[in-house]
């Protein structure tokens, strides 16, 4: 297949199904089978991406046949072509499970288009080689996400989306006008182009302050400290399909924007920018968990630890070394797939005992052992205990900043995952191990089901939860292809002219 | 809201927006113009009517649900770029084509046209759905 | 004329971000609206303010006459604001459902999602 068509497939292929569900806008059955089917061709065409970018290198894409840099050239490198994969895995197992989760309510109100369109962005995003086209991606992708928080309506929705609404248009704001200096200054916004003429100015202080403002916009899109309110505000008020997509990909969004904004066009002076993000991520960490160890609502619980975890993600950027930087990309893929399973699983949990509340909780580990087993994998994958994804994310990070050095951050990662551990532990005992408070003599009351039988919504429930734990174990186990090709991407990263000559060409 | 004045002026003046947002539309091929601008003077022509008359009325002439015309829009945009994919060009590189109408001359056409139109319903659509939305509440 | 933009767009900020700190939800929405206007001059000022001519190459030249006016700026401050149009619509029925619901427009009032 031609380049340019795998590069538009991920943005054309959401788009398409996005207007076929809006064409049966009347039958949610077709919405539910189209927009599943449109999942999968996502995955398909991000898997075909990411084998030809690994065969053949970086492919460009110019829209519109207008040639870079003038034109918006859409750019798939390894790093891209990874984060669209992941966003095709979590968008087909979130998809899988919104069949059986999501009210017909929500459904006939346009749940699945605005979901499409939500993907669109994301890859778009993800695949733009313009700063100002990625401002746009960016307003997609935030549009549609607003509309999926408040979608249904009810008061903490409303709440929540108001404070995440009023956050994200204030860093998109900083984000343009932050493009608006970049281009006073440099004159173009294609970020290969601007890789290379940033290189040499004669002021990098001033290419500096901009770069600052990037990283305030993008740390606030990613949830970093201290920028992070609106996360645990609003992240856990839709219903828990939405929220596992949202904490899936919004967040991770904010971090590939910022990965790829400091490693190829703010690289002037990375002993001040780069310092600034490593105290970042080691307080981003520190703070989240600290918040998680706090709370007693799953959903809130689940909600901090991705801010702490954003942290991890950070490390490896702060201290540009090819195998931090793939310790902290792993740390990236391997968050995508354990937190959307565990909200998953809170979700499961929630249908099966009626409340998030771990208070409420109890005795799920002695009616549903497969559930208890499902949610041990994801949560000692989470806590980064061996042998499942997260032990070896940690230990990649680890050995990359321990081999330049950097004890102290070392050492806040390990005291975060300790306290990771012990949150996850909270929810363990709490909600599978304590007996139910809903039990009587140490049974269930009679009328309270224990399990409502394999019916279709609860095999469209389990099949994501039971791929994308395995996922979680194979990543752990057969770690080698993946770590390697990781590093492949990180120094793939790490050497922007790389980037710089498959998007300008030789020329200087 | 009832006023015969506005009432009677609203039928012509629809009329008239109408057919300019299609010359805005049209124009845009080789002058300042085009979708986006048309689609705003076509929607502005609806919500004059919805003010003049009311909603239910307005998506009676209207013929078609906005979500609809969302849809129909995004599928000429976007479907427009999907030529260029079979001819190995880049997505969204529009091809043109010189056509000889007898009776009327040389017409230079575009799938571009295609996209402008999409932009158009779009943004019709869009418009309404927010303007009607709002004003049955 | 560079440096009263300069002052414009800073009173812009200011009273966008004054507005965002007030309680009231109303005043939220009018708050980004000044917001999103001031990035919009912002960014064109910073792309460079010049009085010429339209960037129309003439016939039978390859080159536009000087001083002509960069239209980059304009084509992308003119999609920044049709988002911003699009946003602000998404934040005005947020608003009202807001209101609605909860049923005040104090925003200290919302505080059941807090952490």
């Amino acid at each position: 297949m031609s380049h340019d068509v795998l590069v538009a497939l991920p943005i054309v292929i959401p788009l398409a199904t996005a207007v076929i569900t809006l064409f049966s806008y009347d039958s949610r059955a077709h919405q539910r089978i189209i927009s599943t089917i449109g999942s999968g061709a996502l995955l398909v065409a991000a898997i075909a991406l990411l084998w030809t970018v690994n065969q053949d290198g970086i492919l460009v894409s110019e829209m519109g046949d207008w040639p870079a840099p003038f034109g918006i050239a859409f750019v798939a490198d390894l790093l891209s072509s990874l984060m669209v994969l992941m966003t095709g895995l979590t968008a087909l197992t979130v998809s899988i499970y919104a069949l059986g989760s999501m009210d017909p309510r929500r459904e006939s109100f346009g749940f699945y288009p605005v979901f499409q369109i939500l993907l669109m962005g994301i890859t778009g995003s993800f695949l733009t080689g313009d700063v100002f086209n990625l401002f746009v991606w960016f307003e997609i992708m935030l549009i549609a996400s607003f509309v999926l928080i408040a979608l249904g309506g009810e008061r903490p929705q409303l709440e929540g989306s108001i404070k995440y609404v009023a956050l994200n248009l204030v860093s998109s704001m900083i984000l343009l006008s932050a493009i608006g200096l970049l281009y006073g200054m440099a004159g173009t916004l294609n970020m290969g182009d601007l890789g290379l003429k940033l290189q040499d100015v004669d002021q990098p202080w001033l290419v500096t302050t901009v770069g600052t403002l990037f990283l305030v916009s993008f740390g606030i899109k990613a949830a970093v400290f201290p920028m992070f309110f609106w996360l645990p505000a609003s992240y856990h008020t839709p219903p828990i399909a939405v929220t596992a997509i949202i904490a899936a990909l919004l967040s991770k969004v904010g971090v590939y924007a910022l990965i790829r904004a400091f490693t190829l066009i703010f690289t002037q002076e990375t002993g001040y920018t780069h310092q600034i993000i490593l105290v970042i991520a080691g307080l981003t960490m520190v703070t989240g968990v600290l918040g998680a160890v706090a709370q007693t609502e799953v959903r809130r619980l689940l909600s901090f630890h991705i801010i702490s975890q954003i942290g991890y993600m950070l490390v490896g950027l702060a201290l540009l070394s090819p195998l931090a930087l793939a310790g902290s990309l792993f740390y990236v893929i391997h968050n995508m797939v354990t937190k959307t399973n565990l909200f998953l699983i809170s979700g499961v949990a929630n249908r099966l005992q009626g409340t998030y509340e771990l208070k409420k909780l109890g005795s799920l580990y002695r009616y549903h052992p497969y559930v208890s087993v499902l949610f041990f994998v994801s949560a000692l994958a989470l806590a980064g205990m061996p042998p499942f994804s997260g032990f070896m994310a940690k230990l990649t990070l680890v050995r990359g900043s321990l081999e330049i050095e950097h004890y102290v951050i070392v050492a806040v990662a390990l005291l975060t995952s300790m306290l990771t551990l012990f949150s996850m532990a909270k929810i363990w005992t709490e909600g599978y191990w304590t007996p139910s408070p809903a039990e009587v003599d140490g049974e269930l009351p009679p009328g309270v089901e224990k399990f409502p039988g394999w019916t279709r919504q609860m095999v469209a429930l389990f099949i994501p939860i039971i791929v994308l734990a395995s996922l979680s174990v194979g990543m752990g186990i057969l770690a080698q292809p993946v770590i390697s090709l990781l590093v492949d991407t990180a120094e793939q990263l790490l050497d922007p002219g790389l980037y710089i000559e498959a998007v300008i060409g030789d020329e200087p | 809201m009832t006023s015969l004045i506005l009432q009677t002026a609203a039928r012509s003046l629809v009329a008239v927006l109408l057919l300019f947002s299609i010359f805005l539309l049209l124009r845009g091929h080789d002058e300042p113009g085009g979708g986006f601008i048309g689609g705003l003077v076509a929607a502005a022509a609806f919500t004059l009517y919805a003010i003049s008359f009311d909603v239910p009325s307005t998506r009676r002439v209207l013929g078609i649900r906005p979500q609809m015309m969302i849809a129909i829009g995004l599928l000429l945009a976007g479907g427009s770029g999907v030529f260029a994919l079979l001819t190995q060009d880049p997505y969204l590189t529009h091809l043109w084509y010189d056509l000889d109408i007898p009776g009327f001359g040389e017409v230079h056409l575009g799938t571009f046209l295609l996209f402008d139109i999409g932009v158009f319903l779009v943004v019709i659509g869009t418009t309404l759905l927010v303007v009607l939305t709002l004003s049955e509440e | 004329m560079e440096t009263l933009m300069a002052l414009v767009v800073g009173a812009l900020f200011a009273s966008g971000v004054y507005l965002m700190m007030r309680r009231s939800i109303v005043k939220l929405a009018i708050g980004l609206v000044l917001l999103s206007q001031s990035a919009n001059l912002l960014f064109f000022t910073a792309a460079g303010l010049t009085r010429g001519s339209p960037p129309l190459v003439p016939e039978g030249e390859t080159a536009p006459p000087v001083p002509f006016a960069d239209p980059l700026p304009q084509a992308l401050i003119l999609t920044a604001i049709v988002i911003g149009f699009g946003v602000l619509a998404f934040t005005l029925v947020l608003v009202k459902r807001v209101y609605q619901t909860v049923g005040t427009d104090d925003l200290d009032e919302m505080r059941s999602t807090d952490t």
